[in-house]
C-alpha cells in the first residue's frame, strides 16, 4: 500500500496519486518466487510460466550496458522494486465498473472524454493491470481484437503465440529480458485482413505506486491489407524514489498492412524509461513510429523496423525534450532485409538547462540487397549553454545499389531571439515554448490533430517549469 | 488592465546606461508626447541603438541612473514583456528569425499574451484585422504563413516589423535604424507603412543615422544624440542641416560648450 497522503498535486498534470487497495502485491525484489506469484495470480499457461523463468535467467546473466550507455543505469536497484501490483479486478468494459480511485485518476487525465470524442477503443492500465478495456461495437464487429495481453494470450493463443517474442526475442537486451520475465498488462491487437480501423485505438499507462516497476507488453498484428493507428500516453506521480518503466512492444504488419504507432509520454522526473519497440514489416507493408518523449529521468528507446518484405517501408518520427536533470537517449533502428525497402528517420531533440539529448541510430543495409533507400535527419535545439546534445548515427551500408542520406543540424535558441519575442509581449516561458513548438512544427503537422494539441500543451508546461 | 491608449507621454530623465561596464548614455533627457513623431539622429557610437535597447529592457544593458517613464510611471524595473504589454514597441534594426513559427501564429501569441487570463483571442476577428492591416501595408496574404523573418530579405524583415507594429497597436514605437539595409524602393514601402500608422494614438521615436529616411517619415521634432546625450533639438530643418554639414560641427560645438 502506498503511504502517501490521499491526494498530491502540483502544477504537473500527471503528478498526483490516490491511495489504492492492492489485493495482489508480488512484494519487493525479483526471484523465481516473484515469477511464480505473478504466474499464479494471472493463471498463466505453463508455456508462459516457462517463458518467464527462462527470461529471468537471461536477465540475470546479462550485464548492464556499459561502454556505450550512461552510467545512470547502474543506479537502478532491482532488489528494491515492486514488480506486480493489482487490485484483482478484471478490466471493466464500462467506466462505471472501474474502481473509484482508478476511475478518478483517468477522469483527471481526460481519458473517458477523449474516448467519446475520437477513439475507436481504449485500454487504461493502472500499475500492473488494465482497469478498463473497451472497443466500440462497430469496430469489434469487423473482427478487430483489442484486449489486454493477458486476455489475449488466454483467449486467442492461436494468433498470439506464433508472434509473441518473435520480433523482439527475450535476449535482445537486458530490459527486454526483464520485461519477458515479469510482463503484465499492455495491449493485444489483431486487425483482420483488409480491415481499416478509421479511428485510433488508445492505451493509457498510469503508474500510481512508489518504487514500482511497470512492464507492459504489447503485441499488435495487422493482417494483410489491414490498417490501424495506435496511440499510447503515460504519466506517473513524482515520487522521491525511482520508478521503472520497461515495456516491450512488438508490431507485425503482414503484406500490404499499415501500422502507425504514436507515443506521447509524459513521465515524471523519477522514472527510468527503458523500452524496446520493434516492428516487422512484410511485403509492401508500412510501419510508422511517432515517438514523443517528454519527461522521465532517463529514457532509452530506439523504435525499429525490420523491413523483411520487398518494398516494405519504415519510418520513425522522434521528438525528445530533455529538461533540467533529464536525459533522453533516443533514436531509431532500421534493418533492411529485402530489396527496394525504404526507411526514413527524422529526429528532433530539444535540450533545456542541464538536460541532455542523445540521438542513437542504426541503419543496416546488407551487401546483397538492391534498391534500398534510407534518409536520416537529426536536428537538435539547445536552450541555454548547459545543454548537451550528442548524435551517434551508425549507418552500415554494404554494396553499391542502395542510397543513404544523412543530415544533422544543431541550433540554439539565442538570448536575442527570446528578447525579440519578449519585446512583443510574450513571457520568457511563452517565448521558449514558441521556439520549441516552431522547431518541431514540421513533424507535429504530421500527427493527428488531438495529439498535436496535447503535445503543444505538454511543451508549454515543460517550458513553464524550466524558467526560474 | 492598463490600456496603452490612455498613455500620453514617454519621458526619459537623466538616463545613464552601460554595456559590459562601458558607459554609453550619459544623462539623456527626452520627452515624446503621443501623436508626435520624433527623430533621433547621431553619428555612429553616439548611443542610438543603446537607447532603444534600454527602453525595451534588453538584458545586456545596465541602467546606471535615471528613469524611463510612461505617464510618470518608471518602467525600468519591468521585464521586457511587461513593458511591451504596457505599449512599448521596438522595431528592431536586426530582427530575429523564429524558424517554424508563422507570422500569423506569432502575432496571435503576442495578442493572446495581452488578454486577461482565461480570455481567448477570437480567431475570426484576428484574421479580419490581420488582413485589413496587410492590405493597408500592401502585403500578400501568403506572407503571414511564412516563418517569422526566416530567410527574409532585408526589406521583408522591416515590413514584417511594421506589420507587427500595426497589429499590436503600441502607444509608443521605437524604430531603430529601420532604413538600414533597404534600397530606395523598399524604403518607400516601409515609410508609407509607418506613415499610415501615424495618428493621435501613437508616439514614435525614429532612430536613424541618415536624413534620407526623414524625407519619407517627416518628424515633428529632431534630436541630435552625441556621446550619450541629446545635444540639440529642432524641427525637420535640423536634419537637413545635418545632412549638408555632417555631424562634425555639432560635435565641435557641444565639445566647446562642455
Amino acid at each position: 500500500m502506498s503511504e502517501k497522503p490521499n491526494l498530491q498535486i502540483d502544477q504537473d498534470i500527471g503528478n498526483f496519486s490516490y491511495d489504492v487497495d492492492y489485493k495482489y502485491d508480488a512484494g519487493i525484489g525479483l526471484t523465481e518466487a516473484t515469477i511464480d506469484y505473478i504466474s499464479d495470480v494471472k493463471e498463466d499457461p505453463e508455456w508462459i510460466r516457462d517463458f518467464r523463468k527462462k527470461a529471468l535467467k537471461v536477465f540475470e546473466s546479462k550485464q548492464t550496458p556499459s561502454h556505450w550507455a550512461t552510467k545512470d543505469l547502474e543506479t537502478i536497484d532491482y532488489s528494491k522494486i515492486r514488480y506486480y501490483l493489482a487490485s484483482g479486478q478484471q478490466a471493466s468494459r464500462t467506466w462505471e465498473d472501474v474502481p473509484e480511485e482508478m476511475k478518478k485518476t483517468f477522469d483527471r487525465l481526460g481519458i473517458p472524454e477523449k474516448e467519446r470524442k475520437f477513439l475507436a477503443g481504449v485500454e487504461a492500465q493502472f500499475d500492473s493491470e488494465a482497469a478498463y478495456s473497451n472497443i466500440k461495437e462497430a469496430v469489434s464487429k469487423q473482427g478487430v481484437i483489442f484486449v489486454g495481453s493477458t486476455e489475449g494470450l488466454h483467449k486467442y493463443p492461436e494468433i498470439f503465440r506464433p508472434y509473441f517474442g518473435k520480433v523482439i526475442p527475450t535476449g535482445d537486451n537486458k530490459y527486454s529480458a526483464l520485461n519477458s520475465a515479469v510482463f503484465s498488462g499492455g495491449s493485444f491487437i489483431y486487425v483482420p485482413k483488409g480491415v481499416k480501423v478509421s479511428h485510433p485505438l488508445q492505451a493509457y499507462f498510469r503508474i500510481n505506486a512508489e518504487s514500482f516497476g511497470q512492464f507492459e507488453r504489447t503485441l499488435i498484428i495487422a493482417d494483410e491489407g489491414a490498417e490501424l493507428t495506435y496511440m499510447e500516453g503515460c504519466t506517473a506521480p513524482k515520487f522521491e524514489t525511482s520508478t521503472l518503466h520497461s515495456a516491450v512492444v512488438e508490431l507485425v504488419a503482414l503484406k500490404g498492412a499499415k501500422i502507425q504507432y504514436i507515443t506521447v509520454q509524459n513521465w515524471s522526473s523519477n522514472v527510468f524509461n527503458l523500452v524496446t519497440k520493434r516492428g516487422l514489416a512484410m511485403e509492401d507493408a508500412e510501419i510508422k513510429w511517432i515517438d514523443c518523449n517528454i519527461g522521465s529521468h532517463l529514457t532509452m528507446k530506439y523504435p525499429g523496423v525490420i523491413l523483411k518484405g520487398r518494398r516494405a517501408r519504415g519510418e520513425v518520427l522522434s521528438i525528445a525534450l530533455a529538461n533540467n536533470g533529464q536525459h533522453q537517449d533516443t533514436g531509431a533502428k532500421m534493418i533492411h532485409a529485402a530489396d527496394e525497402t525504404t526507411s526514413n528517420i527524422t529526429s528532433k531533440s530539444i535540450s533545456v538547462g542541464t538536460g541532455r539529448a542523445t540521438y542513437r541510430g542504426l541503419v543496416h543495409i546488407p551487401k546483397h540487397l538492391k534498391g534500398c533507400k534510407n534518409n536520416t535527419e537529426c536536428d537538435a535545439l539547445l536552450i541555454n549553454t548547459h545543454s548537451r546534445t550528442d548524435t551517434y548515427p551508425a549507418i552500415v551500408t554494404r554494396g553499391q545499389k542502395n542510397s543513404v542520406q544523412h543530415e544533422a543540424s544543431v541550433s540554439k535558441v539565442s538570448a536575442e531571439q527570446i528578447f525579440y519575442m519578449q519585446q512583443r509581449g510574450l513571457t520568457e516561458a511563452q517565448a521558449m515554448s514558441l521556439s520549441v513548438n516552431g522547431f518541431v512544427n514540421d513533424l507535429v503537422r504530421q500527427f493527428p490533430l488531438e495529439y498535436s494539441v496535447e503535445l503543444k500543451r505538454l511543451i508549454d508546461l515543460e517550458m513553464e517549469g524550466s524558467v526560474g | 488592465m492598463y490600456s496603452p491608449l490612455e498613455m500620453n507621454y514617454l519621458e526619459i530623465k537623466n538616463l545613464e546606461a552601460a554595456i559590459q561596464g562601458t558607459p554609453i548614455l550619459h544623462g539623456l533627457n527626452l520627452t515624446v508626447p503621443k501623436g508626435e513623431v520624433h527623430a533621433i539622429m547621431g553619428p555612429n557610437g553616439s548611443g542610438k541603438s543603446t537607447l532603444s535597447k534600454v527602453i525595451a529592457g534588453h538584458p545586456d544593458y545596465e541602467v546606471t541612473g535615471g528613469e524611463v517613464l510612461i505617464d510618470g510611471e518608471n518602467i525600468l524595473e519591468l521585464a521586457p514583456d511587461e513593458r511591451a504589454r504596457k505599449g512599448i514597441f521596438l522595431a528592431f534594426q536586426y530582427p530575429s528569425e523564429i524558424p517554424g513559427v508563422s507570422i500569423a501564429n506569432f502575432l496571435r501569441a503576442a495578442l493572446q499574451a495581452r488578454l486577461p487570463e482565461g480570455q481567448q483571442l477570437d480567431a475570426v476577428e484576428f484574421y479580419e484585422k490581420l488582413y485589413k492591416k496587410m492590405a493597408l501595408l500592401q502585403m500578400e496574404k501568403t506572407f503571414t504563413s511564412r516563418s517569422v523573418n526566416d530567410g527574409f530579405s532585408g526589406g521583408e524583415k522591416k515590413r514584417c516589423e511594421i506589420l507587427q507594429m500595426a497589429m499590436l497597436e503600441p502607444a509608443f514605437a521605437i524604430l531603430d535604424e529601420t532604413d538600414s539595409g533597404l534600397d530606395i524602393d523598399a524604403l518607400k514601402i516601409v515609410s508609407e507603412g509607418v506613415n499610415s500608422l501615424r495618428g493621435p494614438n501613437i508616439g514614435m521615436l525614429v532612430i536613424t543615422h541618415y536624413q534620407r529616411l526623414l524625407n519619407y517619415i517627416v518628424p515633428d521634432k529632431v534630436h541630435v544624440l552625441v556621446d550619450g546625450q541629446i545635444v540639440r533639438t529642432g524641427d525637420k530643418s535640423l536634419a537637413l542641416e545635418l545632412e549638408s554639414k555632417g555631424y562634425d560641427w555639432i560635435i565641435q560645438e557641444c565639445g566647446a560648450s562642455a
